[in-house]
């Protein structure tokens, strides 16, 4: 069976991080854009385990990380949504135009 | 073997402990927030003064965790910024529901900047780097009710969630290119190839992005003008004093074969910080706002000091890191307690300042001074130190651009004294009594000023733990 090569493996991950940045950029409901950072974080796991597997198949320091990248981005999610509700409360909107008391 | 890790890893266990603490002294029975502040105000003392006993070189883990003499100061520079910033929000803290909580978040952010000062491998920074940062956007809601708390949180979870995604592509490119994590290992596979630098371009974003150096400021003063005082002053001080010190220890450590690249990357970094700082400190009426903007150009400052990459460099930036902490703290000392006893934050309503609370003008008066780099005080000590260590390199233009943007500084910082002393206002601010422990943190800070710059012990002290390229 033919293998699938790192060049590709990496050019979906490039793909899926400027997917994530162009949402976080351009999306306006708050919930939208932390989906897109998520997009970020998994596009950097897919590094790593790429270059783990590819590159350095003897030690498993990528795959580590990439456990560690999925922790951290569950408690920053929790986190996130917590602030998102609060700001629900008082702004009755989760749409970041709302959101806009505070300008230069 | 475990006696070892204990005297190594104290400072770390030591927070540790007391967040355990907290939590149970949270489940226990209602205690007055008195006798609550109290404890914690001791228990950091102590916690202060046992970080000066012994400085222990060493590696724990297989080299995750390193400490020497250097990194056991500059912990113990945080340690003391903590414990300023929680005597001063003592008025704000009495007052609230939620005191075990402000502690547990900040205590939180505090253990993780410590294991990334400390930490030895990618990994173990990154961990450190979030450990610091989550905690902080929960503490930057802490007033729930308020609108602008909650837009400043939210502001600073989807920045700092952003500039760690970037940060984490280009640590993914450094282990792509070299295949370790180790710092120590890292630097022998660093040569400066075209994937590398576009990894070390993408770190040092991430950097930026902690630090507010130019082009990735935009959060900072939002984040700072809608979060509690004490939760500004922390941000201001202690997260970015935190972050400056990982800054050195990497690019000094781990990038020296790139070094005249990274030289490149932070002058242009350091001119637009200080030039967009000082221009957007110009206009500001909000004291907060106007405080993010000058702390914007003061990091500018830093960096031209670490651009110098020599021995100087690295103890010039710890050395104007410990006036920053006595003079910024002594000005949001101030502003924390005028927010928490009248709720006016304005600079304006600060007109005639001085007829009613003549202690609070001088204190006031005396960090401005500070901050702006007046000769009596510390402040010009630490920048004339700074500048000294980045003439080393011998380009002259970006300190005589530095120098004369200090002067676009005095500017705005005399203008706030002149709103105190000279001002006419028909309704001041009445007089304020201000609580004994904040009354001691202002003292300190006051004293640390006026003596950091004159006892030359302290700079030799840092200039003979610290080290260069």
């Amino acid at each position: 069976m033919q293998e699938i090569p790192l060049t590709q493996l990496l050019f979906v991950s490039t793909f899926l991080f400027f997917i994530g940045m162009y949402g976080l950029f351009t999306r306006r409901n708050l919930i939208t854009m932390l989906m897109s950072i998520e997009l970020m974080l998994n596009s950097v796991n897919i590094n790593f385990v790429a270059f783990n597997k590819y590159l350095f198949p003897n030690n498993l320091d990528g795959l580590f990380f990439t456990l560690f990248i999925i922790t951290i981005a569950a408690a920053e999610a929790a986190v996130a949504i917590a602030i998102i509700i609060n700001l629900y409360r008082s702004h009755n909107s989760i749409d970041v135009e709302d959101a806009t008391e505070m300008k230069y | 073997m475990t006696y070892n890790i204990l005297i190594q890893l104290r400072q770390e266990l030591a927070l540790a402990l007391l967040i355990f603490i907290l939590l149970f002294i949270k489940l226990g029975k209602d205690r007055s927030n008195e006798s609550i502040l109290n404890f914690i105000n001791a228990v950091l003392f102590i916690n202060l003064a046992a970080g000066f006993c012994c400085h222990e070189t060493g590696a724990l883990f297989n080299g995750m965790f390193n400490t020497n003499a250097l990194i056991v100061f500059e912990k113990d520079l945080l340690n003391l910024a903590l414990l300023i910033i929680s005597m001063q929000s003592y008025a704000w803290l009495k007052e609230s529901k939620n005191v075990i909580e402000f502690y547990i978040l900040t205590l939180t952010s505090l253990l993780g900047m410590f294991f990334m000062i400390s930490s030895g491998n990618l990994l173990m920074f990154y961990l450190g780097l979030e450990m610091s940062t989550i905690p902080l956007a929960a503490a930057a809601n802490f007033d729930l009710t308020k609108r602008k708390s909650s837009e400043a949180a939210m502001k600073l979870i989807l920045s700092s969630a952003f500039s760690s995604a970037i940060l984490l592509l280009g640590i993914s490119f450094l282990y792509g290119t070299s295949g370790t994590l180790t710092f120590s290992i890292l630097t022998a596979h660093i040569n400066g190839n075209p994937l590398q630098l576009f990894a070390f371009i993408l770190l040092i974003a991430g950097f930026a992005f902690k630090i507010s150096a130019v082009p990735f400021h935009l959060w900072t003063a939002d984040v700072y003008e809608g979060s509690p005082v004490a939760v500004t002053s922390f941000l201001s001080v202690i997260s970015k004093a935190a972050v400056l010190f990982t800054l050195v220890n990497m690019l000094y450590q781990v990038f020296t074969p790139i070094a005249n690249t990274w030289y490149l990357i932070l002058v242009v970094l350091a001119a637009a910080t200080i030039l967009i700082g000082n221009l957007f400190a110009l206009r500001q009426d909000n004291f907060k706002r106007f405080l993010a903007f000058s702390s914007i150009a003061q990091v500018g400052f830093i960096l031209i000091g670490i651009s110098g990459s020599s021995q100087a460099g690295s103890a010039s930036m710890i050395y104007f890191v410990l006036i920053y902490i006595f003079s910024n703290l002594a000005a949001f000392g101030v502003v924390s307690v005028v927010s928490a006893l009248t709720g006016k934050e304005n600079i304006s309503d600060f007109k005639g300042f001085y007829k009613t609370n003549p202690m609070l003008s001088w204190v006031l008066t005396i960090a401005l001074f500070s901050l702006a780099g007046v000769p009596p005080t510390a402040g010009f000590f630490g920048k004339l130190f700074l500048m000294m260590a980045g003439a080393a390199k011998g380009n002259y233009g970006i300190i005589i651009f530095a120098a004369l943007n200090m002067v676009v500084s005095f500017y705005y910082y005399l203008k706030v004294v002149k709103c105190i002393f000279m001002d006419e206002n028909t309704s001041p601010i009445e007089k304020i009594t201000v609580p004994t422990v904040s009354k001691i943190a202002m003292y300190i800070c006051v004293v640390g000023v006026i003596v950091t710059g004159l006892a030359n012990v302290v700079y030799d002290y840092i200039n003979s733990i610290s080290f260069g390229l």
